[in-house]
């Protein structure tokens, strides 16, 4: 028997501000270990949070990006269990009335287009982090992370495959970064997702069991995780047995989850206001200035590419998964027009080095005015695509103009008909058997003779032209 | 007059004109304390040294340049709940014993600011859960007026500091009465703020939406004095209010109580009110009437409702607020853990006391799925309605009267063995915390046995001027501040 997955997602994205939820300390990563702490982040005893307004605003804009309702009350609460990276023995978050509610995000997996629902976005400190050191008697805890603001944005179970998991984090992911509130760093831990599925058989409206999937830093181990998972539980099912609610973990090595903690072991987190911080008001006029501040984000900005640059689909959205990228290929377009040009060179030769060098299109050492200098030396046939294509990966590192890269290397294009004439005599000369196929019909030999004579020319020649002249030769003497 | 006799006031005075130095009033303060100290254990730990260092320092630079604040040199005791960067902050608790914060709460770096001079930190019951210092990890400070009696808590060692001249004030904190109830045990006046006038910022947390920082003095002007420094908004307290702070000594020049409705709660003059306490109260009444206060009877309906309710609450914030305790990062870790759950649960054990235990317990308890709706709910429910009641009474009268507490100090080992007695002795003070009001506990007279009684008088949200200004009245015309503990 097959089943229905149903699937949930809760993702802690962390916030980009300066400084902590509650205190004054830096959330820059990678520090040396509680360097980054004071009295309140470390929970010695006397000290008080605040909230920092900041994540709030972050928190604002996340959810209005998402469609959400802000409420204009919003209490934090106490999240009580024991761990030793938690220094007050309770995370600050928020229970009854999270800061953002009932939103949607719309997602696309092949060609279809599917709106998932959000149930609440809620603002919390994170924890600091327990490390294990092999060989160590103990274990070691930094707080440098504790405090850190986290939105925690929890979706209706509304997807039904791996596939709509990824395509619904990866849009989450882009629209976070867009707004600039997560810098989405999924293996530093700032995008951390947590699906949860159940199974159940076809047609049916009530739930399955429900397991919740932890430990996953890639959308392929979610896809992985997710996957092992539906056929774990259809086993189990088929074999008769029940699912039991658990948390697993996903183990990378063995390619499979592993149980957590069982339903039984889950805690009684025993919720309550937090008292030391009063009730925040957010005041509507507050929240409509920042609504008016919000980018044009990922869908609205590939519906215009598509419909003012006549890009295809696939382009449109590729160029606009990056703030950066989407903006550098609409800076190149002002400046040369021609719009799929630029798409080609964006998506394959600019994103291919930027991804070998990881970063994003916004800090490209190659600026939009460089490479559309590159491309009007090909428009105008000074040189040909192909070296063009060639000298790219110099172009990006250098530093140098297209120009002076060309006329350095001696790579200008030669396009007149006497130097490209003689070329082709020679080659129809040395190639009597391929000259006489192409005369009884194969026409298939012309790319053959072509290449023979830019490979003579060593590259330079207008390929346009040496077809062309090659042709004429070739039915000219056939008369 | 010996220094240590002196009120804040009257020593400030001495020190602004020259007629006394810094190190003369730590030396006074520091014989008194030798002499009084092994009898009372005001103390958990006593700074004598470096307030004298402090006060060589002080004298030496006046010399140069005569420039004073309001508290310079002043011998103050700080309670040992409230966060002294560099001086051990134990909460009487062995949890803590070696703790030392690296920081100052906003309060102490307000007196530090002005250039006090810490002389110790007091006793008081675990972490102020109590109300007799019995259930300090250190063993309880004795009344001044009878060893043999409570100094009441928890801020028992404050008051038995101030009332036995081991220093000139002091600071306590008031949860459920912390503060007002050793105050009328022990002689001395006692000042709970509005919750936000003062930061709790540095205040190692019991019941966070009740807790407040206030004085213990020796008279009503003190508390005026101390109050000024100690009040007003801090960005590091959310919970912490923007309200202006007025200058408090300004309430107290009126000696009359004219056009002052004073109203009296029925619900406090009931069965189980000693008769002493109650003849002393009244009398007190009258002294109010004849100073030209209008004596009105009001109700507060819920009194009744408002121990149980506080139980609820306070033990729920505080099984939150102690979770911190876990042997990770700060104080007592206990020793030859096998695991963390073990490390947890031995550190625990050990570090705390069985009432801070009982109360973790009973707050774990009531904020536990399916059960929190019946207690936490249902207690900030009446919570609401206490708040509301007093909101109706202050309609009709501008100060409420009523006996800080139902007697006068009790036996070392009266109550300990039963909670349930030992809850009750704030029964007066309670309702006053769950409302965010400010009170003031004073001297009103003395028991048959020879005990102080102490009366609470109790203002709407931020109107402390009012409550200084009829204690004050008060005091002035009856006196009974002067009376000294025999402890010589």
């Amino acid at each position: 028997m097959t089943y229905e997955v149903v699937i949930g997602v809760e993702v802690h994205a962390q916030l980009r501000t300066t400084s902590k939820m509650f205190c004054g300390c830096s959330t820059t990563f990678g520090a040396s270990p509680n360097s980054q702490t004071c009295p309140v982040c470390l929970g010695l005893p006397g000290s008080l949070p605040v909230i920092n307004r900041a994540a709030v605003e972050m928190a604002v804009r996340a959810g209005l990006a998402l469609n959400c309702r802000i409420n204009p009350l919003n209490r934090f609460a106490r999240k009580n269990y024991f761990y030793p990276d938690l220094p007050k023995g309770y995370q600050i978050s928020q229970y009854e009335s999270p800061i953002c509610e009932q939103g949607w995000v719309v997602v696309t997996v092949g060609s279809a287009k599917k709106s998932i629902r959000i149930r609440r976005a809620h603002l919390e400190e994170d924890a600091g982090k327990t490390v294990h050191e092999v060989g160590a008697s103990g274990s070691i805890v930094d707080f440098n992370r504790a405090g850190t603001p986290l939105l925690e944005i929890v979706t209706e179970p509304d997807m039904r495959s791996a596939d709509e998991v990824v395509s619904y984090l990866k849009t989450l992911r882009d629209i976070l970064m867009y707004l600039d509130v997560c810098d989405g760093n999924m293996e530093q831990g700032s995008f951390r997702c947590e699906p949860n599925l159940s199974l159940r058989p076809h047609g049916a409206e009530t739930f399955g069991t429900k397991v919740e999937l932890k430990n996953i830093n890639s959308f392929k181990y979610v896809k992985d995780a997710i996957d092992y998972e539906i056929k774990r539980q259809t086993k189990v099912l088929n074999e008769g047995g029940m699912v039991r609610q658990e948390t697993r973990l996903w183990n990378l090595e063995r390619g499979e989850t592993v149980v957590m903690r069982s339903k039984e072991e889950a805690h009684d987190y025993r919720y309550f206001p937090d008292p030391d911080l009063v009730p925040l008001q957010l005041e509507k006029d507050w929240i409509e200035r920042i609504r008016a501040t919000l980018p044009e984000l990922p869908a609205a900005k590939a519906a215009r590419f598509i419909r003012d640059y006549g890009l295809p689909e696939y382009d449109a959205m590729v160029l606009t998964a990056s703030r950066g990228l989407a903006d550098y290929f609409e800076r190149c377009v002002t400046l040369f027009g021609q719009p799929k040009t630029v798409s080609n060179w964006v998506m394959g030769e600019l994103s291919r080095e930027l991804n070998v060098a990881g970063i994003d299109a916004a800090y490209s050492p190659l600026s939009p005015e460089r490479l559309v200098e590159l491309l009007r030396l090909v428009e105008q046939g000074t040189i040909s695509l192909k070296v063009a294509r060639e000298i790219f990966p110099e172009l990006y590192k250098s530093g140098e103009t297209a120009e002076q890269l060309v006329h350095e290397k001696g790579l200008t294009q030669v396009s007149d008909e006497e130097t490209i004439g003689a070329l082709v005599d020679q080659v129809v000369a040395d190639h009597a058997v391929q000259v006489a196929q192409f005369r009884q019909g194969k026409h298939q030999v012309l790319g053959f003779l072509v290449g023979q004579v830019m490979k003579a020319s060593g590259g330079k020649a207008n390929p346009g032209k040496v077809n062309e002249l090659l042709k004429r030769k070739l039915t000219s003497s056939a008369q | 007059m010996a220094l240590h006799k002196l009120s804040l006031y009257e020593l400030q005075r001495k020190f602004t004109a020259g007629e006394v130095s810094a190190a003369e009033i730590v030396h006074a303060y520091g014989l008194r304390i030798a002499h009084v100290e092994p009898k009372i254990r005001a103390f958990v730990t006593q700074t004598k040294d470096q307030a004298m260092a402090h006060a060589e320092v002080l004298d030496r630079r006046l010399k140069q340049w005569r420039k004073t604040e309001p508290l310079m040199g002043m011998p103050i005791a700080i309670k040992d709940n409230i966060c002294t960067e560099g001086v051990p902050t134990t909460c009487s608790s062995r949890m803590l014993q070696h703790f030392v914060p690296p920081y100052d709460a906003t309060v102490v770096a307000k007196l530090r600011k002005q250039e006090y001079l810490l002389i110790g930190k007091t006793n008081l019951d675990e972490f102020a859960m109590g109300s007799s210092t019995e259930h300090s990890a250190f063993g309880p400070s004795r009344n001044p007026w009878n060893l043999q009696c409570v100094p009441g808590g928890s801020s028992g060692g404050s008051a038995a500091a101030v009332a036995a001249d081991e220093c000139v004030a002091a600071l306590g904190s008031d949860t459920g009465g912390s503060i007002r109830q050793p105050a009328a045990f022990c002689g001395v006046v006692g000042l709970k703020p509005t919750y936000g006038r003062v930061s709790r910022y540095g205040l190692v947390a019991f019941a966070s939406s009740l807790d407040q920082i206030g004085p213990i003095t020796k008279d009503v002007r003190d508390a005026a004095l101390l109050l000024n420094v100690i009040a007003g908004h801090d960005p590091l307290d959310s919970t912490s209010a923007d309200v202006p702070v007025p200058d408090y000594t300004k309430a107290l020049t009126k000696k009359h109580l004219k056009k002052l409705r004073v109203g009296v709660p029925q619900e406090f003059f009931t069965e189980g009110l000693d008769p002493d306490v109650e003849g002393a109260v009244k009398a007190a009444i009258s002294e109010l009437k004849n100073l030209g206060g209008e004596i009105k009877d009001i109700e507060l309906p819920r009194t009744d409702a408002a121990v149980a309710v506080y139980y609820v609450l306070a033990t729920a914030e505080a099984s939150s607020n102690l979770a911190r305790f876990d042997g990770v990062k700060f104080g007592l870790r206990a020793k030859e853990t096998k695991d963390l759950l073990d490390l947890y649960m031995k550190t625990r054990q050990e570090g705390f006391g069985p009432e801070v235990k009982r109360r973790i317990m009973l707050g774990t308890y009531v904020l536990s799925a399916g059960y929190y709706d019946a207690y936490y709910g249902k207690a900030q429910a009446v919570r609401t309605m206490i708040r509301q009641d007093f909101e109706t009474a202050f309609k009709e009268v501008d100060v409420i009267v009523t006996p800080a507490t139902p007697t006068p100090a009790f036996k070392l080992g009266e109550k300990s063995e039963d909670p349930l007695q030992m809850y009750l002795s704030d029964i007066f003070t309670i309702s006053v915390n769950l409302a965010g009001l400010p009170a003031i506990a004073l001297p009103c007279g003395v028991s048959k046995s020879g005990l102080p009684i102490g009366m609470q008088v109790i203002g709407r949200p931020f109107e402390e001027e009012t409550i200084l200004r009829v204690a004050h009245a008060y005091e002035q015309t009856t006196q009974w501040h002067l009376k000294k503990p025999p402890i010589r």
